[in-house]
């Protein structure tokens, strides 16, 4: 993985001392809260219901152990012994103290960590395949130009007060894991016709208050141009995206509102000045990261089919175990493990201290000492021999990282919602706890099969509700707390934006709506159907009829509410 | 006398700046003699007046674009961006394409919300003035310009991004 060489080091203890001396000057009040926060927002702190929050980037969701054994202390030493993985494959603590912020960062840096622009109207920690590197269907590894873009976009002077915040994700596989279609940047690495390398760009994709899938604004950028080329981008967004009204601010609309050959021509027009600029990346700098990149020394071992039948054939939880958390490498007698952090009673994402610990000591023995972190909110042990596959998972189920449900039900994507985060109009961990409750029987969640059911408790969906096959939304009325409901979202290479189904439910309602929405599944599937094919085919109809036929109960409605009840 | 921030040192600000009051316009205003900066719209409609003199700069507003003044960067001597507020991005902007596209060599001075940890931004992107605000130390704020040493990509400042600049490492070199 990437290295610091003395200049990145150099950067980050820069930061560190600003932001050290950003936080004296607040505590004498030679800042006011106002001018303090954008500051402590460019380093991914916010101010929540409780305690300060604080958001360390996890570049593309890369790990060292060294670095996730810090990540632990951290929350020993600073926070309630837990941290939350989140959606941008980033790690957060919600228990900080202001005054030790600045001796975090640098705990961070002595392991080449940050938490540089992890919120804040500029360019977001940048995101990729979780699979990067490993995965079969991969044309070129893209981590050596995330963290080419990391480099370039980190403390960009001019593209650090944009109208809203930015994200960037690559993708270089045939499936898109990375969701680049919702990114305000989306980039597929591809090859031409003439078998040259190069980008598609995709602009103003993006959840939150107006799902909008990206627009393709270029089908081949050669890779040299990938700098100047989103330079034009962040300047034409800087220059003309609207600032009266956060809620229309991010690039989608912009490209919405001068149409997307509008907004294209403004693109080139400003690149026709870059291109070959000094921007341009060389192919010694591209073959230096890169060189961070390269396959661990594997193996030449054979696949361990015979083994592993025999393994599954004597442990029902391992054959489920290999069946949903593990999938097939590149390499030969290697396997790609998910260590599932969604275990029933844990809010979704979140990792205690011994856990990561214990995480990074499989990491150290199993995987080369690397992991990543998904955007489901999951860990990853990349690079596993089949051969220790069994032993990788009685360790990891003896700690609660072993549940076999990735991709079911129970795998939620879920945003801290009401319980923490101050933007949020409901709360979400506890209606992933009463979800996950009700279909805990892991047999039924088999016979489910693949349904990714997301969760945000706000319109800024940082639970890409719109693009579960299931979402949910956490909306207010009239002071309290509503949920809406709606189907046929998903993620991938055929992203699209899910249909609400009605008038939205109470919270200890949200259950039973889902065991309906399964049921409907269940009675009308074809065989080998998977719940969004049968949403395609059946439209939303058949589950907002099953859904709405007979009231659910639920206690904590109130007369004269518009809930089905 | 107002202090200025100019090429990094601490100095007597000897320009005035020009606003136009709510009954004033561009067309009526007089601007008086000795050193001003004048709003955009003042310049364009008074620039047969103004401009034969040598003590006129021109004020921007984040939502006026450097292209206005295409015709004028060869002879102002002072242009100056506004930032309403410091979330108002836009000036990084303008002041690049002053600089890079339209070749301004004169002050370029940032006026308006213009606080010390925005200072190392605004002097990578070409402002090298700053009427930074008059409740706020200004010796503080000088503090600001140096808060980075390195950096990894161009803007006005270093013309060559960083991995052109010096040899980094790969994997095998590190230490």
């Amino acid at each position: 993985m990437y290295r610091y060489d003395t200049y990145d080091h150099l950067i980050v203890q820069e930061r560190v001392a600003q932001f050290r001396d950003q936080v004296r000057r607040r505590l004498a009040d030679e800042l006011s809260e106002d001018e303090f926060r954008p500051l402590r927002l460019q380093n991914g702190l916010y101010m929540q219901r409780h305690a300060y929050m604080l958001r360390v980037a996890i570049p593309y969701g890369l790990l060292s152990s060294k670095q996730l054994r810090m990540l632990a202390h951290i929350a020993r030493k600073y926070d309630r012994n837990y941290g939350h993985f989140t959606t941008r494959q980033n790690i957060q603590y919600n228990w900080i103290n202001l005054e030790q912020t600045p001796d975090i960062l640098a705990d961070l840096a002595s392991v080449e960590m940050h938490a540089i622009q992890t919120s804040g109207n500029c360019i977001r920690n940048i995101t990729s395949d979780q699979f990067a590197g490993v995965a079969a269907d991969e044309l070129l590894d893209p981590r050596p130009f995330a963290e080419i873009l990391r480099q370039w976009s980190t403390f960009h002077p001019e593209f650090a007060y944009l109208p809203r915040k930015f994200k960037i994700a690559i993708n270089a596989a045939a499936e898109d894991r990375a969701v680049v279609k919702a990114h305000d940047i989306g980039l597929n690495l591809v090859r031409s016709a003439s078998g040259e390398t190069g980008f598609q760009v995709l602009v103003g994709g993006g959840l939150g208050r107006t799902p909008i899938i990206g627009s393709v604004i270029r089908e081949f950028l050669p890779w040299q141009h990938l700098l100047s080329y989103i330079e034009a981008i962040m300047r034409v967004y800087n220059e003309y995206g609207r600032r009266d009204n956060k809620y229309k601010a991010r690039i989608k609309i912009l490209v919405k509102a001068l149409g997307v050959e509008e907004f294209t021509r403004q693109v080139e027009q400003e690149w026709l000045d870059l291109q070959d600029s000094p921007s341009t990346i060389t192919v010694d700098e591209f073959n230096r990261v890169a060189s961070y990149f390269e396959p661990p020394v594997y193996e030449h071992i054979a696949d361990a089919d015979l083994l592993l039948a025999q393994q599954r054939h004597e442990n029902k939880g391992f054959s489920s175990w290999m069946n949903r958390n593990v999938r097939p490498h590149k390499k030969q007698g290697y396997a790609i493990v998910t260590l599932s952090l969604k275990k029933t009673g844990i809010p979704p994402g979140d990792a205690t201290a011994e856990q990561m610990d214990i995480v990074a000591n499989l990491a150290d023995r199993y995987s080369f000492g690397e992991l990543r972190v998904t955007h489901e909110q999951n860990l990853v042990l990349a690079d596993v021999k089949q051969t220790d596959l069994f032993a990788v998972y009685t360790e990891a189920k003896a700690h609660g990282l072993a549940t076999p449900n990735i991709g079911l039900l129970t795998d939620m994507i879920c945003c801290p919602g009401g319980d923490f985060c101050s933007l949020a109009n409901a709360k979400s961990i506890p209606i992933a706890g009463a979800i996950a409750e009700r279909f805990d029987n892991l047999d039924f969640q088999h016979d489910v099969g693949d349904i990714e059911l997301n969760i945000s408790g706000c319109i800024n969906a940082c639970g890409h509700h719109h693009v579960g096959n299931i979402g949910i939304l956490g909306v207010d009325k009239d002071g309290s707390e509503w949920y809406q409901v709606s189907i046929g979202g998903r993620q991938g290479n055929e992203s699209a934006i899910g249909k609400i189904i009605g008038p939205s439910f109470a919270a200890d309602q949200m259950p039973e709506v889902i065991a309906r929405l399964l049921d409907v599944y269940v009675r009308e599937r074809h065989e080998d159907e998977r719940f969004i094919e049968t949403v395609d085919r059946l439209g939303i109809e058949p589950f907002k009829a099953h859904v709405y036929a007979t009231p659910i109960s639920g206690q904590s409605l109130k007369a004269g509410e518009d809930a089905y009840a | 006398m107002r202090k200025i921030i100019k090429d990094k040192r601490i100095v007597n600000d000897d320009w005035q700046m020009l606003m136009l009051a709510e009954n004033e316009t561009a067309e009526t205003i007089t601007v008086p003699t000795g050193a001003h900066i004048v709003p955009l719209a003042v310049w364009l409609t008074q620039k047969s007046v103004l401009s034969p003199r040598n003590d006129i700069g021109v004020w921007l507003a984040s939502d006026e674009r450097a292209e206005s003044l295409k015709d004028d960067v060869a002879s102002l001597p002072l242009i100056a961006i506004d930032f309403p507020t410091f979330a108002d991005g836009r000036g990084y902007s303008i002041a690049y394409q002053l600089r890079a596209r339209l070749g301004y060599k004169g002050e370029l001075r940032a006026i308006g919300d213009v606080l010390r940890d925005q200072l190392f931004y605004m002097a990578r992107v070409g402002f090298n003035a700053f009427a930074t605000r008059e409740d706020r130390s200004i010796d503080d704020a000088l503090i600001g310009l140096t808060d980075f040493s390195e950096a990894y990509q161009t803007a006005w400042d270093r013309k060559t991004p960083l991995f052109r600049r010096v040899k980094r490492p790969s994997a095998q070199e590190i230490a």
